[in-house]
């Protein structure tokens, strides 16, 4: 009995020390991480100094190195699918030749951006193959060449498109992707513009 | 012998800048290899030895309210010892009890020894384009010189040098910002591009080896030196936070995340970079 008693709580003890294991990644104490930052913005004003705070998707996918465990990545896929905005005359398609503008400009949010001297860019071409002309592209993300041809422009992959742009975290928690209508860098109708770039049949990118 | 081809080369980068994006990559990765190869017959033709040349002599007059020079300045090797002090840095200094990079330890040394003001110094730590070295920048890239050739051996035995290296670990992890940016966004896997630039895997040693010891750089796109310090400034610019302060606790425990990346790999700096 006794005997049991032993293995049963080392098996528990083992079981936590695993479970821990997951949790923690890094051994950086979070108190000291927080102090560091503290010590280390000291001129920003308080409005930018908020954008070192972290939101609870931020918290928790760098607490995991963007690969949560099954229940918090279900939890953060709700929690950012429950905070879409959709337009509200339900168009999801704007005009693909300003989308293509936006898709080129990295511009905005920078500290050297203010005050806005133009309307912020998507910046999509830093990270994304889009038009088979545009050859100076990144690859932090997959090439979009003809994505809307591929998937022969259906309605359910012109809403995936808008709410990818909108918060990827939606569909893969803790994607790569700014949340770039969750955090108000686009607006509603940029957002429409980019959709129609990567999903109208005019657009260069499925050309 | 240097600057009749380093005119040549730069006169061709320029000429390059109207040109289509992909060609003129293709045409500036060219000219940097002509450069690298002009450096290895003669490394006096990059123009950062003029800035390493500048900080020697900073280095060596006597200046400040103190009226002394640095050449009592301790980096880590002993008083006035500045080769191989760079290899083994970030490190604990008792003195100062704190971790300190390079740029931070010759800050501090201006600072305490000297006696010069530390906010007019962090006025201006870097320069803008175009423009003249700084102080800061010459005396790095001086101090960085005459680690040339060496390995990487950042130090690892004190507490607080465990404690830096694992703060450097995990902000280089962490996501913030109006982008969710974190260093790892794009410097986390291996061959990836932002537009037609090349982007260090700076998490895997292979990679952080070839890249962490090039720093102090030349950069020829902005015609003046730029340091690690500087470097790291940039990358929170760019991932949309606001300007970090010089030698902040978080610039230097990045800065010993990356040395501890490098353990092993050359220091080449001052080095040519775009």
């Amino acid at each position: 009995m006794q005997r049991h008693l032993i293995i049963l709580t080392a098996l528990a003890l083992a079981c936590a020390g695993a479970a821990l294991a997951q949790q923690k990644k890094d051994g950086a104490d979070p108190i000291l991480v927080n102090k560091a930052i503290e010590q280390s913005w000291t001129t920003a004003a308080p409005d930018w100094r908020a954008r070192l705070d972290q939101d609870e998707t931020q918290k928790v996918c760098s607490q995991y190195r963007n690969s949560p465990p099954r229940q918090i990545a279900e939890a953060i896929v709700a929690r950012e699918q429950a905070a879409i905005v959709y337009p509200a005359d339900g168009k999801l398609m704007g005009d693909w030749k300003n989308g293509e503008k936006l898709a080129e400009s990295g511009y905005g949010g920078r500290f050297t951006d203010y005050p806005a001297r133009q309307p912020n860019g998507g910046n999509c071409y830093a990270c994304h193959q889009l038009a088979k002309a545009q050859v100076s592209y990144g690859t932090l993300g997959p090439s979009l060449l003809e994505y809307g041809k591929i998937r022969k422009y259906a309605e359910a992959d012109i809403k995936a498109v808008y709410e990818r742009i909108y918060n990827p975290h939606a569909a893969i928690a803790c994607a790569n992707m700014p949340r770039l209508g969750a955090s108000k860098f686009l607006t509603i109708d940029q957002i429409r513009d980019l959709v129609a770039y990567v999903m109208s049949p005019d657009s260069p990118v499925n050309k | 012998m240097g600057w009749a081809r380093i005119i040549g080369a730069m006169g061709i980068l320029l000429a390059t800048a109207g040109v289509p994006a992909f060609a003129q990559d293709d045409a500036t990765e060219r000219e940097l290899e002509r450069y690298r190869q002009m450096l290895k017959d003669d490394p006096w033709s990059n123009p950062a030895m003029l800035d390493a040349d500048r900080g020697e002599a900073l280095w060596k007059e006597k200046r400040g309210p103190k009226n002394v020079s640095l050449e009592g300045c301790d980096l880590g090797k002993g008083k006035g010892k500045v080769e191989g002090a760079f290899a083994e840095l970030p490190r604990y200094f008792t003195d100062a009890n704190r971790v300190m990079d390079m740029e931070t330890r010759i800050l501090w040394c201006m600072e305490t020894l000297q006696g010069l003001d530390r906010a007019e110094i962090l006025k201006r730590p870097y320069s803008k384009a175009n423009q003249q070295g700084t102080e800061m920048e010459a005396l790095a890239t001086f101090v960085a010189s005459k680690s040339r050739g060496l390995k990487y051996a950042p130090r690892l035995e004190h507490a607080k040098e465990k404690e830096a290296l694992a703060l450097g670990e995990a902000l280089f992890f962490r996501r913030q910002g109006p982008m969710d940016f974190s260093c790892s966004t794009c410097h986390a896997d291996a061959g990836r591009r932002i537009r037609l630039q090349g982007l260090p895997f700076l998490s895997k040693p292979e990679e952080a080896r070839k890249v962490v010891g090039e720093w102090p750089a030349y950069r020829l796109s902005q015609g003046t030196v730029m340091t690690m310090q500087h470097r790291i400034a940039d990358c929170y610019w760019q991932m949309r936070l606001p300007l970090i302060d010089y030698a902040s606790d978080v610039t230097v425990a990045l800065t010993s995340y990356l040395a501890d990346r490098a353990r092993g790999g050359e220091i080449t700096a001052p080095t040519i970079k775009r």
